[in-house]
This record gives structure tokens, sequence and C-alpha cells, in this order.
């Protein structure tokens, strides 16, 4: 029983990052109906991003307390990823917006290669893994019998969690919020009642790879080896989150991630007591999409709640 | 429609440009004053310390050859040829290094999976071909050219089995890299010799290169009580394995083999690598003067401490230059032949002689980390 609820654990704080990057997929489909799939490789800049802050900020930050080092490293690279998803919609993705929706669906896949492979060149990270600093000092919580949590994953966990409420918040109570909502629902008559429509998309490719970038941290904080090609697994899995809780759902994204990181989880724990290497958790993201696809295209919440952003 | 393509030219000129960068390769003169030899290695990517460490051994072998001469009184010129530590890439740029540069021999891979990749093509090019590290058995079983200066697989297996039976160890646990043909073979030989020998297997589970977690497989095997852990893959992955067995409370010590040897080790594992053990092919602890000249010269030029995959690749390229020496002749059948009669070569890893599978048999040695360091526990004969 308590290696089955170690396995719960495990997969709930895999899932709370698949949650965190499935979040970034289904924003800008709500807003744009088109999947980037460069977001999983905004997700490994982020982490990145963490790295090089952390190291060049290390001397100043260095009599502070972690959390201090923490929030820091993570709200600036949010902040420089932020800038960066504006800035690949903005070369990339803007002058194909009148263009059907083909066009900007591949050249994401090419913005995605760039990137990675750009990222692999020895002058930029160069393609050997690096390791991540433990930004937070790694213990084991106590008190929990036979169940080991670390704090590192309890920080990750809530650090999700929040930044899924302040998104939240912002979708649902901002005048931002507001126009991104309009727009996902009507482009046309959004732009009639006055709303800039580059503007909001702009914000919301921002929005999306700060929540990128930040997972990208709290991953690397978990697992802490980092290279140009980490993003590219768990992007495809929080898509497959994104349309298991119903593409274009912000609470569905969060349910996907938690349901596919769980899965994942006790597929990889128990499958070897049926003959199946653990190997096949990565296959077990994709055969739930293809019976999502089958079966309930339009997702677990898709046609539940109606606020779409 | 001008606006419009400005960002498209701005991204393709830039792509263009680091693709310029990424190009200015060296090429070798192949003219009748040098002898071409190719190396893969895996300069980059999850296994990139293998190559940059294996290839500073070979490239520091030939340097001291051409510094005495060179051989048949050419000079040598190794081109190297990265693969990016990518299955697939290795037979790609063996084949590229057999076409265009026309290399007499090749060295490389470390990693067995790469090296099944480039036997074929050496094979059936008539080109020599001696891998410095890899183990598994399948690599020289490919054919008549193919050669290695390390022990196999079955012998380093076994040496861990023995090595945890000699610790009193019953019972071992195992997690297996499926995507690896070095780490399925580690795996096989350890369990044949351990449950032959009184040992039991307490749980088995695997996991592919450049998975990032680890605590699914380790909370199963957790419930098996293993007294130790059998990890037989590569450290990329193992350091992970190493920090999040720790975090979820499994103190016993992980087991390994020569895949685990990288500076990048210790640095990701930290002290979660503490205590454990792996078998290797040599310690740069041991006294004896030839492994301390190579050790010095090493560090005198890259300031670190050669791994095994540094002494290997030394060795394989001495033994190279040797036979062609003592073949008298760079033409394909002759320098085959005189690799294969390979005896009692002086090397930095041991005594070299080529055995009728074309495999080094030599002793391993079983090194623990401490402190941060590698540190001797033991030597196991053949």
């Amino acid at each position: 029983m308590d290696q089955f609820l170690q396995q719960i654990l495990n997969g709930l704080f895999l899932g709370s990052i698949y949650a965190l990057i499935a979040l970034g997929y289904t924003m800008v489909y709500g807003v744009l109906r088109f999947i980037n799939f460069a977001h999983g490789d905004v997700f490994m800049l982020g982490a990145f991003g963490g790295l090089l802050l952390h190291k060049a900020l290390a001397p100043m930050l260095g009599g502070l307390h972690w959390s201090v080092t923490l929030v820091v490293v993570l709200l600036l690279s949010m902040a420089v990823c932020a800038v960066f998803g504006i800035g690949v919609e903005f070369l990339a993705y803007r002058p194909l917006r009148q263009r059907p929706r083909l066009n900007v669906l591949i050249t994401a896949i090419g913005v995605s290669l760039f990137i990675e492979y750009t990222g692999q060149h020895p002058k930029v990270f160069g393609a050997t893994p690096q390791s991540f600093p433990a930004i937070i000092p790694s213990q084991n919580l106590s008190g929990l019998g036979s169940l080991t949590v670390t704090n590192t994953q309890l920080i990750v966990l809530v650090t999700a969690i929040a930044l899924m409420v302040g998104l939240r918040f912002i979708v649902m109570h901002t005048r931002l919020g507001l126009a991104m909502r309009a727009l996902s629902l009507n482009p046309t008559a959004a732009a009639l009642m006055g709303v800039n429509n580059s503007i909001i998309i702009s914000f919301t490719f921002g929005l999306g790879s700060a929540l990128a970038a930040a997972g990208g941290i709290l991953y690397a904080s978990l697992y802490p080896s980092i290279d140009p090609f980490m993003g590219v697994l768990p992007g495809l899995k929080a898509f497959v989150a994104a349309v298991l809780g119903g593409i274009g759902n912000i609470p569905g994204a969060a349910l996907g991630g938690l349901i596919i990181g769980v899965t994942e989880t006790l597929v990889a724990g128990y499958s070897q007591e049926f003959g199946i290497p653990s190997g096949y958790r990565d296959g077990v993201a994709f055969v739930i999409l293809i019976l999502i696809l089958l079966f309930k295209p339009s997702g677990l919440l898709g046609k539940v709640e109606r606020e779409k952003v | 429609m001008n606006t419009r393509t400005r960002p498209i030219v701005l991204l393709g000129s830039l792509a263009s440009l680091l693709v310029g960068l990424s190009s200015c390769n060296k090429k070798a003169e192949g003219d009748g004053n040098t002898i071409v030899i190719g190396e893969v290695a895996a300069m980059t990517g999850g296994t990139a310390t293998f190559g940059t460490s294996s290839h500073a051994g070979t490239q520091m072998a030939i340097d001291e050859i051409n510094a005495a001469g060179g051989v048949l009184g050419k000079q040598i010129t190794l081109v190297t040829e990265d693969d990016q530590s990518k299955q697939g890439e290795a037979g790609t740029v063996a084949k590229k290094l057999v076409s265009r540069e026309k290399v007499i021999a090749m060295l490389g891979e470390v990693a067995s999976g790469r090296s099944l990749e480039m036997a074929p093509i050496c094979q059936k090019a008539g080109i020599p071909m001696i891998s410095p590290a890899s183990t598994n058995p399948g690599v020289t079983a490919t054919g008549d050219y193919i050669f290695r200066v390390c022990f196999i697989d079955p012998f380093q297996g076994t040496v861990m089995a023995k090595f945890a039976l000699s610790k009193g160890w019953k019972n071992v646990a195992i997690l297996t890299d499926a995507k690896q043909d070095y780490s399925v073979g580690l795996t096989k030989y350890f369990k044949e010799h351990f449950v032959k020998n009184g040992g039991t297997v307490s749980g088995e589970q695997s996991y592919g290169s450049s998975d990032k977690d680890f605590k699914a497989q380790l909370t199963s095997l957790k419930a098996g009580n293993p007294e130790a852990i059998l990890a037989s893959g590569y450290y990329g992955e193992t350091s992970l394995i190493a920090k999040q067995a720790r975090e979820l409370g499994i103190t016993v010590p992980l087991l390994g083999g020569d895949g685990w040897d990288s500076p990048a080790l210790v640095e990701v594992a930290g002290s979660a690598i503490e205590g454990c053990f792996f078998s290797n092919h040599y310690s740069s602890e041991d006294q004896s003067p030839r492994i301390q000249e190579f050790v010095k010269k090493y560090q005198a030029k890259h300031n670190a401490v050669p791994d095994a995959m540094a002494a290997l690749g030394y060795d394989s390229a001495l033994i190279l230059c040797d036979a062609i020496k003592r073949a008298g002749t760079t033409e394909g059948k002759a320098l085959r032949d005189a690799i294969a009669a390979t005896k009692d070569f002086d090397g930095v890893t041991g005594r070299i002689t080529l055995d009728a599978q074309r495999d080094a048999n030599k002793p391993a040695v079983v090194l623990t980390i401490k402190d941060g360091k590698y540190s001797y526990v033991t030597t196991i004969a053949p």
C-alpha cells in the first residue's frame, strides 16, 4: 500500500510540471487555434536561463536565503522567456496570421528544431548535459511514515499550483484576461469592441512562455541534468495532457497533466510485473492521446466549461 | 510582401551563419607523406565525456608517435568525427570517414551500441577497426577486422557479481537501460553469474537513455529490500538514479560497470553516489611506473586525471601504430593480421594480448567513490 501511495505521489509531482507546460499549449490554442510546438523548447530555454542567471547572480545573492535566490531566478528567467516568446510570435507567427493554419503549424515545428539545434551549438549551450545547481537545498520531509517526499518536490508542487491559480486569476478577473477570452470567442467581434488583438496575442505568448520557463526551472530542480533536447518529451506529453483535458480549457490542462503524470508513473512502476518493460512509460501518453481522439475528441473538460481562453 | 518576408530572411540568414560556423571541420591531406586514421567519438551529447576523454588519449598517443618520427617514415593524421552520442549517427560518420577521407584504419567508439553500427561498415570495407572501450561481446563478433583493447561484458558482469557475493550481498535489485546494448549485456551476465552462485535478484526494472525520472522504478525496487542495486547504464542516467534513490530513502550501495567512469558522475550526483562501486579498466592510483608516467603526461596536457576511456584511447592508438610498424604497410589485410598478432603489448591498462575472438583479456579493478574521488578497492582477474 505504501508503495502504491509513493507511486501516486511521484506521479503527482511529475504531473504538476506537465500541467504547467500544458497550460501554455492550451492558452495559445484557445486564443489562436494553433499548437505552438516550440513551447517545449521555451521550457528548455527557461531551464538554461535559470542556470545562467544563477551563475551570474550567485555572487550577489550568495548571502541571502535560498528562497530569495529561487524567486529572483524564477522571475527573471520567466521574464526573459516571456520576451523570447513574444519575439518568436512577432518574427515567425505574426507574418503568417492571415495564412492557412497549417502554415503556422509547420513553422512552429521549424522554430522548435531551430531552437533545439541552435542550443546544441558549442557556442550557445552545447549538446553535453549540464548539471543544474541545487537552488533548493534538498532534504527529506519527516513525519510521513515510510513515504518519502523531499522539500524540493513540495516546493515544486506549491509553486506550480500558485502559478496556475495566478493564471486563473489573470484570465478570469483582469481586463487583459477578459480581452483574451473575447478574442478566443470571436477575433473580429473582439476587435470591433476595441480589443487590440495583436497586443493580446503577444501577451498570451508572453504569459505562456513565462509558465513554460517556470516549468523548466522546476523540472530542472527535480531532475538536475539539462540539455537542449530536454524539452522535447515533456513538451509532447504536455501537449497530450492539454488534449486530454480538452484543448483550450485551462483547468482541463491542469487535470490532464496530473493524469498523465500519475498514469505514466504507475505504468513504469508496475508494468514489469506483467512482463512489459518499464520503458513503455513514454508510450502511455500517446496511447491516451489516441484513445481520447477516438472516443472523446473534445477532451475530458472540453464541453463542460464554457469559459475558454 | 517585403515587410512580411523580412523576419524570415533574418532567421534564414542566422541559420546559414550557424551552419557555416559548424562546418569548418579539419580536412585531412591525403598525400603520400601522411597516414590517415579515422576516429569516431561522442564528443557531444549524453555520453560526451566518453568521447572527449578517449579522443584526448588517442590524440596524445598519435602526437607522441609523430614527435618520435611517425611510422614507416610518415606522419599520422587523426581525423575525428563526432557522432553526438546518437544511435544512427555513428554509422553515418563512419561511412563518411571510409569513403571520403579514405582512412586506413578506424578507432572508436566507446559505447557498444554505436560500435556495433561502425563494425559492419569497417568489416565490409576491409578496414581494421579497434574499439577502445566497447565491452559488448557482439562488437568483435561482427567480423575478423574488428578488435578491441578492453575486456568484455561476460567478464565485467561476472566481476561485479563476484564482488557483490564477496561482500555477502545475496539479494540484489537490477536497473537496466533497455536502449543500450552495453547495459542489457552487463545485466544479463551479472544475473547469470550471480544467480548461479547463490544470489537472488529481488527486482528488475528498466528505463530508456535520456530518461530523467526513475522514481517509479526505484520505488518498486525498494519494496524488495535489496542489499545493493546494479545500475548497469551509463553515467548520465546513473547520477540521476543515485540522487533519486537517496531521496526515496534507499541507502544501499549502487553497483555499475565502466560506463560510470566520467567526471560528470560525481559532479551531478554529489554525495548521493558516495560509497557506490563500479568495475573499471584501470585505476589512476595504481603506482606502477607505466601508469604514473601516463597520468603525469596527461595531467600536464589536460589538467585532469585521465579516466579509463582516456587510457584505453591511448592504448588503442599505440596498438594500431605498433601493428602498422610490424606490418610494414597500411594495406588492410596485412594490417589486420598484424593487429591480430598483438601479444604482450605493454599498455597503460595492462598487458594486452588479443585472443582468437580479437578481445583483450585483462583483469578488472573495482573502484568506489569516496569524498568525491575514485578509490581503489580490489582487482579481479579473469
